[in-house]
């Protein structure tokens, strides 16, 4: 499956240039910057991994990049997320939020029920990486 | 006017008999209104020969104390202090119209409540004979009024946190067609769709417990076309269960049900009354329920220029009611919208503070102390076409449904919802790149349409498709003057 959360998940892979533009134009609203990742992509877990803090004293697009190299390093085999934050009274909260990293491999989700009484169910969704331990769950077996 | 032929110089305001309104207090054109005052701005026709001064004043008393001869027992209050004053009137050039501005004291109106206000200001007024056709055109609530209303149950940050959806508009559809659909047929128009790519399906405003599918089947097979595209897509999605039914115990019958089953979002239409209204949005708020208002019936009385209520008023009252959505306009599509009164409908859904803009219809500034805003929905005869016109007029924080623009897709309901999210994230992508939305869109749609099969057909099938006909209802052109 390919999962659909963030801005763009309906475009082609941004590339490097692609994520520089949108990191640019967040950053000329002054929105900025977090990375997060996660090996957990269950659409209710709200709250990824950070990647370090917030950055929002940095202005240069050329510096996060090289953050978000880092973090490809260390978590490609994970979701990797650029949040812009808008902190301007009536928003604070998120601005842009997009993938720019994902597992080769997405298992996806499913989805069991439990039958109840008329005709209700209760739904659970599982994510099939969390089949696998945390850290290992998008590896080659 | 043929009630005030009183011009007897002996006649005194206490005497028996019929005064002018404009004698008794209604007309004050050295007021000063107060900060706490509700304001009014009326556009009237009065009936031939009437004065327009003693007609707008005659709307003042026939919206807040008078009737229609003296009264002795008004000297028993202090009357002058509850008398709402027409503190202005202005011609409107080339017509027979004028805009009347009227106060009215803060303690003519009970707290949090809207059909209390509407009672008085809408009331018994509109059907005075004295005026040929009345309109509210405008309302500004005061500062302490406001403080008195919960306000949208959520608000568009919320929702925005809640949904896990950022940065784009969200996109919905209504499931087509409207009547008929068996409750399982109906379930799968709902998961193609979400499936596809939209964040929301709705159900129709008439679409509540009829014959061919009662309200409870309807939610269980919705909810499962719900769960099943989550599970595709990893997305958090949500069908708008509308719970529109006759009685209240029925609405939060369906309601909790609603809950009870995992749906986020329930609706509502305008046609339940302001009090069911500020019912369910207490409601919402207490269950963490998302509440779209679909405004049906409000053409009846928004439509007409001389005649009804403005619906930028609708509104400002919306809002303070609590509703977290509310259909607003799609100045494209195939709805009446002029684009700068819609532009005025969205900046009092949506902004903190409003100014006075006659451009927009918009006659007075409007504070809103920090209360949420109402997510405005775009729905009626809109397609991913015209993505780069919608991006550029509505903005960023509103719903844009394509029922049709969905469902109509040749290659199928998924098809289309995909081609619906691909035209939106492109467009999103390319504006954030410095892009034209508007000299440019059509360059960028055709772009992503190149990787994108289901948008290269919906963008051949439907580009032709425009509504152009003229308004009913827009602003007075005139760059008003100097005021």
């Amino acid at each position: 499956m390919h999962l659909t959360q963030g801005t763009f998940s309906y475009l082609p892979p941004l590339t490097d240039d692609e994520i520089r533009a949108q990191i640019d134009y967040a950053l000329a609203n002054e929105w900025p910057i977090s990375i997060e990742h996660t090996d957990d992509p269950h659409p209710r877990n709200v709250y990824w991994e950070m990647y370090g803090q917030p950055m929002f004293d940095e202005r240069n697009s050329e510096k996060i990049m090289a953050e978000l190299g880092k973090a490809r390093q260390e978590f490609g085999d994970e979701y990797i997320k650029i949040n812009a934050f808008d902190r301007s009274l009536g928003r604070q909260t998120l601005a842009l939020s997009f993938i720019v990293n994902r597992p080769g491999n997405e298992p996806g989700f499913a989805l069991e029920r439990t039958t109840s009484t008329d005709r209700v169910q209760r739904y659970t969704l599982r994510s099939y990486a969390l089949d696998r331990p945390k850290g290992a769950r998008y590896r080659p077996e | 006017m043929a009630t005030a032929t009183t011009t007897n110089g002996t006649i005194e305001r206490w005497d028996s008999g019929v005064i002018p309104y404009a004698k008794m207090g209604y007309y004050e054109p050295d007021y000063e209104p107060k900060s706490t005052d509700v304001l009014c701005a009326f556009r009237l026709v009065p009936q031939e020969g009437v004065d327009p001064i003693e007609a707008s004043a005659a709307v003042a008393g026939e919206s807040s104390t008078a009737t229609w001869t003296v009264v002795w027992t008004d000297r028993l209050t202090t009357y002058e202090h509850y008398q709402a004053k027409c503190y202005r009137v202005d011609p409107v050039p080339g017509t027979d119209q004028y805009i009347a501005y009227i106060a009215y004291d803060i303690d003519l109106f009970e707290e949090n409540s809207i059909a209390n206000l509407t009672s008085s200001i809408i009331g018994n007024v509109f059907g005075f004979k004295a005026l040929k056709s009345l309109r509210l055109e405008d309302m500004r609530i005061p500062d302490v009024y406001i403080k008195t209303f919960q306000g949208p149950a959520h608000g568009i940050v919320t929702e925005r946190e809640i949904f896990n959806k950022y940065g784009r508009p969200l996109l919905g559809a209504t499931t087509k067609p409207k009547l008929g659909l068996s409750a399982r047929n109906y379930g799968r128009v709902v998961y193609e769709a979400l499936r596809g790519g939209l964040d929301f399906v709705k159900d129709d405003e008439n679409i509540n417990s009829q014959p061919f599918m009662r309200w409870r089947d309807r939610f269980l097979y919705c909810q499962e076309a719900v769960e099943r595209a989550q599970a595709e897509t990893g997305e958090i999605k949500g069908h708008y269960m509308n719970v529109t039914a006759g009685d209240m115990e029925s609405m939060y019958e369906r309601a909790d049900f609603a809950k009870e089953i995992g749906s986020p979002i329930v609706m509502i239409d305008l046609t339940i009354g302001y009090t069911a209204i500020q019912s369910m949005a207490k409601w919402a708020r207490k269950n963490s329920v998302i509440l779209h208002l679909h405004r049906a019936g409000h053409s009846t009385y928004t439509r007409q220029k001389t005649h009804g209520v403005n619906f930028r008023v609708i509104c400002k009252w919306v809002r303070l009611m609590g509703v977290d959505h509310v259909h607003a306009g799609t100045v494209v599509g195939k709805l009446e919208g002029d684009p700068n009164n819609v532009a005025g409908y969205y900046d009092s859904l949506r902004l903190d503070h409003v100014e006075r803009n006659l451009l927009h219809g918009i006659y007075f500034d409007q504070d809103w102390l920090s209360m949420p805003g109402v997510m405005p929905v775009a729905s009626g005869g809109i397609h991913a076409g015209q993505m780069p016109q919608l991006l550029h007029l509505l903005g960023e924080d509103v719903v844009l449904q394509f029922g049709g623009g969905t469902i109509g897709h040749p290659d199928g309901i998924a098809a289309g919802a995909t081609a619906n999210r691909v035209a939106v994230e492109a467009m999103i992508k390319a504006r954030n790149e410095g892009r034209d939305v508007l000299a440019e869109g059509q360059e960028v749609l055709q772009r992503a349409a190149r990787g994108c099969k289901p948008l290269e057909r919906a963008l051949q099938v439907w580009k032709d498709i425009s509504f152009e006909y003229t308004s009913t209802d827009t602003p007075d052109v005139l760059a008003t003057p100097s005021y």
